[in-house]
């Protein structure tokens, strides 16, 4: 079976498709955008690909673990909310 | 808002719990507003002493991970360099443009990724390397990346806490994204 990948006039280039991924992500391109963009990825494994490692680099973004904080800055915290509790209160 | 209750009628345990569970990401956010780690460290302190003070007045209207960081925006921009006011976005290319043929379809295509989720040394790897590719982002990606991609915040919170309008939210989390997928492939997409 012969696939015709080659793009008709009205079709996306995938140097265009790249820059629709956040948008297609974020669910911001109007219906007929999207199916567009859809139409485009349906014919094009590589920016199938594109999409799936954008996925993936959110995903390991997402699983980093923020830095403990330091036991100084702990204390210092500390000190600034007992400082906060012995200021006069104007309620 | 249990936790903001006891901080409320002045449980010290509360405080600590808070800051634990938020002053990393205010500091990272902090650092990208002004112009050294120290000056960060002063701005979330400040900020905190202001939550402690206005918390009688805040409502509950948002999450109280959206007030702090509002808050922590607010004092950041007034101790950071001015910036300007609507920055004009350059073009910035999501892929480099060498990579297409003059149609624009693709002349050196993205290659599968390995899957090493069991590869711990390598997951460690990747970790450490997108920690500080996030850090090498320009500093107006690096917030909404951050907010987004770190703190799972959602987009509309993120567009209240940076004042930024939806469309520069997407544009700006577009381009840190993009950075992001571009340094994974460099470093470790053909293995």
């Amino acid at each position: 079976m012969q696939v015709n990948l080659r793009p008709r006039s009205r079709d996306l280039a995938c140097q265009q498709a790249v820059e629709l991924v956040t948008d297609y992500l974020e669910d911001a391109l109007s219906h007929p955008a999207r199916r567009r963009f859809e139409t485009h990825l349906a014919g094009c494994p590589h920016c199938t690909e594109y999409l799936a490692q954008m996925r993936a680099t959110i995903k390991l973004t997402g699983q980093l673990t923020p830095a403990d904080l330091s036991p100084r800055m702990q204390e210092e915290l500390i000190a600034l909310y007992r400082r906060w509790k012995d200021e006069p209160r104007t309620e | 808002m249990e936790l903001l209750a006891r901080l409320r009628s002045g449980d010290e345990q509360a405080f600590i719990i808070l800051v634990r569970r938020h002053h990393a990401a205010m500091l990272r956010l902090a650092a990208t507003f002004v112009p050294s780690f120290a000056v960060a460290e002063e701005v979330v302190q400040d900020t905190w002493l202001g939550v402690l003070r206005g918390i009688s007045a805040f409502q509950g209207r948002s999450s109280v991970k959206t007030w702090l960081f509002r808050i922590l925006v607010n004092r950041a921009r007034t101790a950071g360099v001015r910036e300007r006011r609507a920055v004009t976005l350059g073009e910035e290319p999501a892929v480099d443009p060498a990579r297409f043929d003059q149609a624009g379809q693709w002349a050196s295509p993205p290659q599968h990724w390995a899957e090493d989720a069991d590869d711990r040394m390598q997951a460690a790897k990747v970790a450490d390397r997108i920690r500080s590719a996030i850090e090498d982002l320009p500093p107006r990606q690096r917030r909404v990346v951050t907010l987004r991609d770190l703190e799972g915040l959602g987009s509309a919170e993120v567009c209240s806490i940076l004042q930024i309008s939806a469309a520069n939210q997407r544009v700006l989390l577009h381009r840190g994204r993009s950075r992001l997928r571009q340094l994974i492939e460099t470093e470790f997409g053909r293995i």
